[in-house]
């Protein structure tokens, strides 16, 4: 046992290395979007793709969840008040004022973001469990101020109209290859964010946040500034999903954007595949979704308790056998040097 | 004539109605090794904390470099020059050890290459640059502290709190503790150290604060500090001699 090294750091070669890892994953990952950015070639069955669409968004969604809840710790199961606020934001502003849904994602971004930063300041006071609880209850809220906002609907919700194909509006009624693409440019601006990230002072700031606050605040950590920090870009960047949400499906209700299981839904593909993992969030959504969608449509019409008792019992079992998600499973085992 | 580095000025803290730390006054110059010592719930530790900026004192002022910081909080500290380590070992478990350490150096260095050269530097110092890529969760209990001491070191301190960084030690790996401690001095920087260990402490300290119920018991030089009959009477009892 040699705590000492005899040897003095082979510091250039490691971050020589580190670099090479980097442009590694950023390389991956191309090839990865490229893969399926090609998908519509063969797939052409319309309920397939319809899965691809649904799998990249909660890839992208989980992505986000991710930042605030894996990176930074703060388990939230309230984030169906971001892709809510996403949502509405995008279809009043598309059916009220035809602003395109491109500058509405963005918009409802924002909004979410300045709503995030606002509970936060609040919430960010409450540690652990109180936290999440809290985000669970100010999303019910949400939801049922939603049901009773009667500009947008109240519960019956926002209908978009009916229009031509076109990348302007996003609307594609007849082919949703479209779609495809613009849900995997989502997961990878939402990665790519987590990558950058993930090798800057926030991204550092934030797992030292995670792991220990007292040491991280002895070692200069802002620790509220960077819990707000992380809450706003995860607040933007579901809330832009759930504008996409809303362009996807031209029609949305309080029930089917801000309901307690998006919550859930954006969480578990992260908590699945990894929780602060660059790759978790979409290695489970790729397992978690297809297998709703298989589950629902192979165990009958009233399915919806099943797919979950399904849910439960994978976490479960991969809570038991990987605690740290699947993604452990592709890590290699690095040997201690020295 | 410039201020002492820490200037701590009958400095009171209350937890309800227990009195951890009473009306304390220390002060330490620049370059000295200060030792910090007493038995358990002396209040040495929540000393650190006022100092480091974890607690706020109920009373009293802390000066550090000639300015007030009693109400600033830690991270702020941090920046000013104060660094600590914990008594129970506070890494980051789910990050390598470079990782770890380049949470401290970011402090000083905005941007990651630089703040990642500082690490594995400190690293280096600190004997652990062979165990860089490791998780630190993977530590044996003397790496720990010997990395609690390098990350605090990465904030590039002026004042470091080393707060039982020897505990649990082997002699040998105590020695390299002891030795570590001694080259953290020639770079500088003032140490003031909690420790239990009074064949580690006193060999190494230019003197010796001691504390007893919160309060000072005995100031002055090891040698001096050791034959105090009280230092004698709070540690061994009173019927027992130091050796």
């Amino acid at each position: 046992m040699s705590i000492v090294a005899t040897v003095p750091p082979p510091a250039r070669a490691e971050a020589a290395a580190f670099l090479r890892r980097r442009r590694l994953e950023l390389a991956g990952a191309a090839l990865v979007a490229a893969l399926v950015a090609c998908l519509p070639l063969v797939v052409r069955d319309v309920y397939t793709q319809n899965v691809i669409i649904l799998t990249l968004l909660y890839a992208a969604l989980s992505q986000s969840w991710n930042i605030l809840g894996g990176y930074c710790g703060q388990i939230s199961l309230g984030h169906a008040l971001y892709f809510g606020i996403g949502a509405y934001a995008t279809s009043l502003l598309y059916t009220k004022a035809g602003i395109l849904p491109w500058f509405g994602m963005a918009a409802g971004g924002i909004v979410a973001a300045a709503v995030a930063l606002a509970l936060g300041y609040q919430l960010f006071r409450l540690a652990g469990h109180y936290f999440t609880i809290a985000t669970i209850v100010l999303a019910e809220a949400g939801l049922l101020l939603a049901n009773n906002w009667d500009y947008a609907g109240a519960a019956t919700g926002i209908q978009w109209p009916y229009g031509p194909d076109s990348w302007a509006t996003l609307q594609f009624a007849r082919n949703k290859v479209p779609y495809i693409w613009f849900a995997l440019g989502l997961v990878a601006i939402t990665w790519l964010v987590t990558w950058l990230i993930e090798n800057s002072r926030w991204g550092y700031w934030w797992r030292a946040v995670k792991d220990n606050a007292d040491a991280a605040e002895s070692l200069g950590v802002m620790i509220f500034r960077s819990k707000m920090a992380a809450a706003a870009i995860s607040a933007f960047f579901t809330a832009a999903g759930g504008g996409f949400y809303a362009a996807f499906v031209s029609y949305i209700d309080p029930e089917s954007t801000m309901n307690f299981s998006f919550s859930l839904l954006m969480a578990l593909p992260a908590v699945l595949g990894g929780i602060g993992t660059l790759w978790g969030p979409a290695l489970g959504a790729a397992i978690l979704i297809p297998l709703t969608e298989l589950t629902r449509s192979f165990l009958g019409g009233g399915g919806k308790g099943i797919d979950l008792i399904v849910y439960g019992a994978l976490i479960m079992a991969i809570a038991l056998a990987r605690p740290e998600g699947l993604i452990s499973l592709f890590r290699r085992v690095r040997a201690p040097h020295g | 004539m410039t201020p002492p580095l820490l200037d701590i000025r009958s400095v009171t803290r209350r937890f309800g109605g227990l009195v951890a730390v009473n009306d304390v006054s220390l002060t330490v110059g620049r370059g000295e090794i200060v030792g910090l010592i007493g038995p358990n719930g002396a209040g040495k530790s929540t000393l650190f904390g006022l100092i480091a900026g974890a607690l706020a004192p109920t009373s009293g002022t802390i000066l550090f470099e000639g300015q007030d910081v009693s109400r600033l909080p830690a991270p702020e500290r941090c920046r000013r020059g104060i660094g600590r380590t914990f008594q129970v070992v506070k890494s980051f478990d789910s990050m390598s050890v470079v990782d770890n350490v380049i949470v401290g150096s970011l402090v000083r260095h905005r941007h990651l290459a630089e703040a990642r050269a500082k690490a594995y530097e400190v690293l280096d110092f600190a004997g652990l640059a062979g165990r860089a890529g490791a998780a630190a969760g993977d530590l044996t209990p003397p790496e720990k502290r010997r990395l609690e001491v390098a990350r605090a070191l990465a904030t590039e301190p002026k004042l470091l709190l080393l707060d039982e960084v020897m505990t649990g030690l082997t002699p040998t790996e105590a020695q390299k503790g002891v030795e570590l401690v001694r080259r953290v001095r020639e770079t500088g920087v003032t140490v003031l150290m909690v420790e239990h260990v009074m064949e580690i402490v006193m060999p190494l300290v230019d003197r010796a604060f001691v504390m007893h119920l919160g309060r000072e018991l005995a100031p002055g030089s090891p040698k001096e500090v050791a034959a105090a009959q009280g230092v004698i009477a709070a540690y061994l009892g009173e019927r027992r001699r130091a050796a």
